[in-house]
């Protein structure tokens, strides 16, 4: 399938949609948002443009596998709960880091941990589109 | 303690960049870590020997009394410095066999696993712990002898072993809690004080038949014997380290470390005496008939092992004493007889007896390695193995006793004993004369001389097996093996402090020292008339034919069969038969439990308003779209429509969080609908009326009864406390004013762990199913395709239940 309407939207649309959804990720403590719609879209965005061109080049413009991804995303929030434990709080015990980082807003390993679920779910997804899509194009 | 458990597990994670770094020199750099190891325990011999033990104690789940509670003492601190000096050795060993094998680092991972796992099991204090170490010890053993994984035997006899052992391990978990149960606590120490309450619980053949299925499986005992010859795929470092030296001592060591706890009583020596006997005799004779050089060595570990289970079930000073030393001697050279065997096979290409010969020139020290490690193993003098042969006779000669029943049982246990000596002087003789006497032989690989990690560990531990020999008969010098290892080791088994002289030279013409001498005679004799004797165990053929390891062979093959039969009787494999049924049972179940308990819900008036009576209706007229149509596609957009229009409904509802799940949700769910459908044949055949009617009473009962359950729980005031909970803690306890996303992140992180973690298993399930598939057969077969979109289904659920 190729379009040039779609093709030259999706070129603006992508970094819009990305964006978004790092915004959603971001603002998910206190507004509606979260890792998981944070990475529903931004996989929604991803499978735009594998439809918009192909998913060889959706692939190439991600660098990196989608099943690493995956694997980064549970570490990440793996980790995020493996850390309290060093200062011999339970496993999971959010930590807040004292002072607010500009644009991110107040640091904690709620946050991390939410990454960590916004990197699963976009890695999820897109192995299974990806993968699906790539079965229809054999 | 704790620190020298974790360094190997820490190093494990890195040594496979540590190996891109330093590539040749990988086994020489670790193997520091099992030496520094050594050095440091070493240095506890000291304190230990006059009477002392360390403790270290860390809570871990307090609330099942587990804690991370570690104990050293003599038998502990032998145990550590066998398995951390041997593990020296052998990292070094590993870096010289493997060299250039592409997955190197991997296997200094999991061989530096396991060497933490080992360490832990033996300082670990409470039961608990020592299980999961235990089981650590499995795993890791399921991934070394699995290493070779694209080979077929190799990922079979892997399997075999972690069943074996692993169904040990869990059988072993319920006699450790039926322990904790009679004795009240999970510490070992603690428990020793209890043995007399665990002897008189009623528990106590119980506990003792569970806990020795775990060690026996563990250490090879018959009939469970049969996984260690066939772990022998393993390469050979792990043989010598995992399958001779430390691992399978692990339930030897369980024992002993029990035997204060459980012993003193008929069922422990007979249950322990019997099994190790047996064991004993059917290991040396099925070692006689192999022509591999490493499973003639599998099958002598058997039987050592089947030694020392005897010794710890025959319960007396001298047995135990006798335990402790055959354990440390059977380490140092079976160990470097393991690998000897492996840079045979490194430097020939052939671990066939009938292939090998004359290999004295070309490797030397290999066959010094040999040597040391044979003349131990044969038990002659001035190697430790002399001793400790000595002492294993003494232990059944040194109290004739009067009672004749006894007495019979003492005649029976030495004979036993005897013939198991003469087959390891047989054995020794094999692997020494076979490969490195006579004319060299044409093998598969021309061998060269090999370097120095390939000889060093053989020829290290035949010294250290003089040593510690000589130093008994100097008075000069330290006695270390009387007073610093097998002394200490000895009196905790037996409980309390033992003053242990060991002798190298005898005090006089004893029996024991006569026994040995025919022993010997025996051994060399049977060696020569071993083609006879041969066709004499072949023609009886005990053991493989009839043995355990066809009835888990049959095991193997039965359980696949029936579980698809069970699978056939329950999955049709047909999605819609499953939502029948799932949605069949909440509605009878759920109606059943709603009409038997709760009261109508009386209705007040409801204010309707437009938009709502305008969502309602395009959902109404999508839902009659998709009932009439035939075309997939057409009814997969309208879903969508249904499934926007809910999304608006949770806007509208102040649900904004579920309202954004579910567009984006909606959004890929089409996409990949889309993507499937092109596959799918067209619908051939539309469902019969009947069929209509059946599919429609389903639906409509579960929408009336969901509907139903809605209005009733809204109709009265909501008693959950759950709202104000979350309302008030979600800013005070958590800093964050989304309660959804706070709950999903921090007051329930655990369950989305979970649950992130069923995705990537989905999303995995998926890839392979599409990716790895073998046969190509899903292009033209629907029903795959429904298990695909179930599985599809599945990951989509999940997703859903997060919001």
């Amino acid at each position: 399938m190729s379009s040039l309407i779609l093709s030259a939207a999706t070129r603006l649309l992508l970094p819009l949609m990305l964006l978004f959804s790092l915004f959603i990720l971001i603002r998910g403590h206190n507004e509606p948002g979260g890792g998981f719609i944070g990475g529903l879209v931004a996989s929604a965005s991803m499978a735009l443009y594998a439809i918009a061109y192909d998913v060889q080049r959706a692939r190439e413009s991600l660098h990196i596998n989608t099943i690493t991804l995956i694997a980064l995303g549970l570490l990440l929030a793996l980790g995020s709960g493996l850390l309290p434990l060093f200062s011999g709080l339970p496993f999971l015990t959010v930590l807040w880091l004292a002072d607010p980082v500009p644009v991110l807003g107040e640091i904690s390993t709620a946050f991390t941990f939410d990454v960590g679920v916004y990197l699963v779910v976009v890695g999820v997804t897109l192995t299974i589109i990806f993968t699906m899509a790539e079965e229809e194009e054999n | 303690m704790l620190t020298a458990v974790l360094s190997g597990f820490i190093l494990a994670l890195v040594a496979p960049f540590l190996h891109r770094l330093a590539r040749g020199f990988t086994g020489w750099l670790i193997a520091l870590l099992p030496l520094g190891l050594f050095i440091y325990f070493a240095g506890f011999l000291d304190p230990i020997s006059r009477g002392l033990v360390f403790t270290e104690y860390q809570m871990w789940v307090p609330s099942l009394g587990v804690n991370l509670s570690f104990l050293l003492d003599g038998l502990s601190l032998m145990m550590v410095l066998i398995i951390t000096g041997v593990g020296a050795l052998i990292f070094i060993y590993a870096g010289g066999y493997l060299h250039g094998d592409p997955n190197e680092g991997r296997f200094y991972s999991f061989l530096l696993i396991f060497m933490a796992a080992m360490v832990g099991l033996v300082l670990a204090d409470n039961l608990l712990t020592l299980f999961v170490f235990w089981e650590l010890t499995s795993i890791s053993s399921y991934l070394l002898i699995g290493y070779k994984h694209s080979y077929a035997d190799s990922r079979a006899a892997a399997l075999q072993a972690l069943f074996v052992t692993g169904t040990g391990g869990l059988v072993m978990l319920a006699g450790f809690i039926l322990m904790g149960i009679a004795g009240g606590t999970l510490e070992i120490s603690a428990l020793v004080g209890q043995s007399e309450a665990i002897r008189e619980s009623g528990f106590y053949v119980a506990i003792l038949l569970l806990v020795g299925i775990g060690a026996l499986t563990k250490s090879a005992q018959f009939p469970f014997h049969f996984w260690l010859p066939g772990a022998m795929t393993a390469p050979t470092p792990v043989s010598a380290y995992l399958h001779s030296a430390t691992m399978v001592k692990a339930g030897v060591y369980l024992l002993a470390r029990l035997t204060p706890v459980l012993s003193h009583t008929d069922e422990w020596r007979l249950i322990f005496t019997t099994v190790g006997l047996v064991t004993l005799l059917i290991g040396g004779f099925l070692s006689l008939r192999q022509t591999d050089l490493k499973r003639i060595l599998a099958y002598s570990t058997v039987s050592s092992l089947g030694m020392l289970v005897a010794l710890l079930g025959w319960n007396t000073k001298i047995a135990i004493e006798a335990a402790m030393l055959f354990l440390l001697v059977h380490s140092l050279y079976k160990g470097g007889l393991f690998m000897v065997a492996g840079t045979i096979d490194h430097e020939t290409g052939t671990r066939n007896i009938h292939e090998l010969g004359g290999l004295l020139r070309v490797m030397p020290l290999v066959a010094l390695g040999a040597l040391l490690a044979g003349l131990s193993m044969s038990g002659i003098p001035p190697f430790l193995g002399f001793i400790s042969k000595e002492v294993v006779y003494e232990a059944t000669l040194a109290y004739t006793s009067e009672d004749w029943q006894l007495g019979t049982l003492e005649g029976i246990f030495t004979l036993v004993e005897m013939i198991g000596n003469i087959i390891f002087v047989t054995v020794a003789c094999l692997l020494f004369f076979v490969p490195f006497l006579g004319q060299q032989k044409e093998t598969p690989r021309h061998p060269h001389r090999p370097p120095v990690s390939l000889w060093l560990g053989p020829v290290i531990l035949g010294i250290i097996s003089i040593i510690l020999a000589l130093l008994t008969e100097l008075p000069a010098l330290p006695d270390i093996a009387s007073v610093y290892l097998i002394g200490p080791a000895a009196g905790v088994v037996y409980g309390e402090p033992i003053l242990l002289s060991l002798h190298l030279i005898p005090p006089a013409v004893v029996p024991m020292l006569l026994l040995s001498i025919a022993t010997v005679a025996g051994g060399i004799g049977l060696y020569f008339a071993l083609p006879r004797v041969r066709r004499l165990i072949d023609a009886l053929d005990i053991g493989e034919r009839y043995g355990p390891e066809r009835l888990f062979a049959q095991m193997v093959v039965g359980l696949p069969v029936f579980s698809r039969s069970v699978t056939l009787l329950t999955q049709s494999g047909y999605l819609r038969n499953y939502v029948a049924i799932i949605v069949g049972t909440l509605v009878t179940l759920g109606g059943y439990t709603f009409f038997s308990r709760v009261a109508l819900p009386v209705l007040g008036t409801i204010d309707v308003y437009f938009y709502e009576v305008v969502l309602a209706v395009v959902i109404l007229v999508a839902l009659a779209l998709i009932v009439r149509s035939s075309s997939l596609f057409f009814m997969i957009v309208a879903l969508g429509v249904i499934g926007y229009s809910i999304a608006l409904l949770f806007i509208l509802y102040g649900a904004p969080d579920l309202a954004m799940t579910q567009f984006s949700i909606e959004t890929l769910s089409v996409v990949l609908f889309v993507l499937v459908l092109y596959r799918l044949p067209n619908l051939a055949q539309l469902s019969s009326s009947r069929a209509r009617l059946r599919d429609a009473l389903i639906a409509c009962s579960a929408g009336g009864l969901v509907t139903l359950l809605v209005l009733t729980i809204t109709s009265r005031p909501l008693l959950s406390k759950l709202n104000q909970f979350f309302s008030a803690a979600s800013y005070a306890e958590a800093h964050g004013r989304n309660i959804v996303n706070v709950i999903l992140v921090d007051f329930r992180g655990i369950d989305t762990l979970g649950e992130i973690t069923v995705l990537a298993i989905a999303a995995i399930g998926v890839y392979a199913l599409l990716k790895l598939r073998t046969d190509d057969t899903i292009g033209d077969d629907t029903e795959s395709y429904e298990d695909m979109v179930a599985v599809e289904a599945h990951a989509e659920k999940e997703k859903e239940s997060k919001s």
